[in-house]
């Protein structure tokens, strides 16, 4: 882990998944979509790009089980991680805490397939090395001192790298949507903007939650937690990030790009994460906060909130909530003794009910994307399988309401989104087909201006 | 830590807090407010430590009491036949992390007020700090310029 770590960032992702590709011996299923998908699909750029979102997707939920995809700077999100993740916690756990009976309930109640994964993982090298390790360097007392070689690796974990790269990816995904010519540059600079405004929105809720993070297990191993970085220079790397991100985005696209982004820090920052620690309503301010980077996206491209932007942020809205509902579900005893209020310890059958409702409204939702000239027709046809798919998993959590219904929500959240999003995209409403039935009246338009201007 | 060290040394997670403590560095000539920030740390480390010991004790306690006093009800043992301890799934828990979290909110309200204040005070310290050292520093070069 430490020599990937010391790599440069780029190879340290390809390293890390290829590393992550040969445990994720049982994820088998996302991989046969991919190959569907690149015979179906000639759009060779966009698919890749998934692709690989797609990958990270599969490999990220092989780290740890519960950060948040969307929301900037974790809520949740985290925030999004993995069953090996689990595996590792459950062995340091073991080691710290002598009451283990919830553990071993966890254990014996397992489904077959998680079984095969703790065993697969057991098996490998490669998982039982950083458990021992990690383990041996936790009992040692370190230096605080900030070491220049592990910096790279320290901001990664401190600015949630890899939910930032999901994050970037919505926006994206937002820019590709919208009904406009594409431009590189403005795509370039929209996407750094906002890789960069995440960073800080996620460095920061980091600087606020460190005796939280030490005590639940996802979260234990934070820099900030094992005292790799100060908290000063955390908020000096917050604002580095964050003053260019927002500055890049006001210039370099436009003002109001610059404003949902700088809204969206104050929102995770000042609203979600002390609203965690007091009432469930955080959960709905994460969605918005999930929401925004594909409006932002939007907003780039074409420099207004049209309805598309609104319908987008509405689609990611929904997502996060079967999502995240299904993550927390798993969660329970650490957020009950960390003190966060989540609707899957207070309100059980709310949690539940909210998220089989969201899975449902994503499929409404689907079926307005063409009414407001998005997508064709096909959109809502294509992508209809899918989100049947989600909401059944929805429906069968909200009945069975056991860790193996949630579990399995929250796995097909994870390629439910990249999937539906890509479906979009190739069912795209083409610039060139609204020019032909625009025509007359942009000629006229044009006429207008030319009027206008002296 | 070694005695040589210039440095605060970090260790291990505390068994009941999960909170890493701190041994701060005092060097010979600590300035007024580099003492401020120092005792600032470690009064928050203090309160921090008191805080989750007591509240990570405490839902170790309620937690047992719980799955006795659900047991109990089930007309169980603590430990069955094979000598294990007797667990509860995760649904019968639900109940008590839901009855513990309403039960201690306002005392997690009053501790993130308090750990916020803390928080704060101690970067703006940090801040303040670097700025008087890095004014030193500067002053130490143009003074070796100059000489």
């Amino acid at each position: 882990m430490s020599a990937a770590h010391r790599c440069r960032p780029p190879r340290a992702l390809a390293g890390l998944f290829v590393w992550r590709l040969r445990n994720a011996g049982v994820r088998q299923i996302p991989y046969r979509f991919v190959h569907i998908y690149h015979i179906a699909n000639a759009r060779l750029i966009t698919f890749q790009y998934f692709n690989f979102l797609k990958r990270m997707y599969v490999t990220q939920y092989n780290e740890d089980l519960s950060q948040r995809a969307k929301p900037k700077s974790d809520s949740i999100v985290s925030p999004f991680h993995e069953l090996q993740q689990l595996d590792q916690e459950k062995k340091v756990v073991h080691k710290i805490s002598p009451v283990s009976p919830v553990h071993q309930s966890w254990s014996e109640t397992s489904s077959r397939n998680e079984l095969r994964e703790m065993k697969s993982a057991a098996e490998t090298e490669d998982s039982v090395i950083p458990v021992g390790a990690e383990s041996k360097e936790d009992r040692q007392w370190k230096e605080m001192k900030l070491q220049l070689d592990d910096l790279p690796g320290i901001l990664a974990r401190l600015s949630k790298i890899k939910l930032t790269a999901l994050v970037v990816s919505t926006a994206s995904a937002g820019f590709a949507m919208a009904p406009v010519p594409f431009e590189l540059t403005c795509f370039l600079l929209a996407s750094l903007g906002t890789g960069l405004a995440s960073c800080a929105a996620n460095s920061i809720n980091q600087f606020f939650e460190v005796p939280f993070d030490s005590n639940m297990n996802r979260t234990k191993n934070r820099p900030l937690v094992r005292g790799q970085i100060s908290p000063l220079l955390t908020v000096c790397f917050a604002a580095s990030c964050g003053v260019p991100g927002i500055a890049l985005l006001t210039l370099g696209v436009n003002p109001l790009t610059g404003a949902l982004g700088a809204f969206n820090i104050f929102l995770y920052t000042c609203c979600y994460t002390p609203l965690k620690r007091m009432s469930i309503a955080n959960t709905w301010v994460g969605a918005v906060v999930g929401a925004i980077p594909p409006i932002m996206g939007w907003t780039a491209a074409t420099g207004s909130l049209d309805a598309g932007a609104l319908l987008l942020g509405g689609i990611l809205y929904s997502w996060q909530f079967p999502h995240f509902n299904a993550l927390s579900w798993g969660l329970r005893e650490d957020y009950s003794r960390g003190g966060y209020c989540m609707m899957s310890v207070t309100h059980p059958g709310l949690c539940r009910r909210v998220a089989l409702r969201h899975c449902l409204a994503l499929i409404g939702l689907s079926t307005v994307a063409p009414v407001l000239d998005i997508t064709t027709w096909t959109f809502p046809v294509i992508s209809l399988p899918i989100n049947l798919y989600i909401s059944y998993l929805g429906f069968r959590f909200y009945r069975d309401a056991d860790r193996s219904s949630s579990r399995k929500l929250f796995f097909c959240s994870l390629w439910h989104l990249p999937m539906l999003l890509l479906v979009m995209f190739t069912c795209k409403k083409s610039v060139l087909e609204k020019e032909d039935k625009g025509d007359l009246l942009g000629r006229s338009r044009e006429r207008a201006v030319e009027i206008r201007l002296p | 830590p070694p005695a040589h060290s210039h440095s605060d040394w970090i260790g291990p997670p505390d068994k009941l807090s999960n909170l890493r403590p701190i041994i701060f560095y005092v060097p010979a000539e600590e300035s007024a407010l580099e003492r401020r920030l120092r005792e600032a740390r470690q009064e928050a480390q203090a309160s921090n430590q008191r805080f989750w010991a007591r509240h990570n004790l405490a839902f170790r306690q309620e937690k047992e009491e719980f799955i006795y006093s659900r047991l109990k009800a089930k007309g169980l043992e603590m430990r069955d036949e094979s000598g294990q301890k007797a667990t509860l799934n995760a649904e019968e828990m639900a109940d008590f992390y839901k009855d513990f979290l309403s039960k201690n909110l306002k005392k997690h309200l009053q501790y993130n007020r308090d750990w916020y204040k803390r928080n704060f005070r101690i970067t703006f310290l940090m801040g303040q700090v670097a700025l008087v050292r890095a004014l030193r520093w500067l002053r130490r070069r143009k003074k070796n310029v100059e000489q």
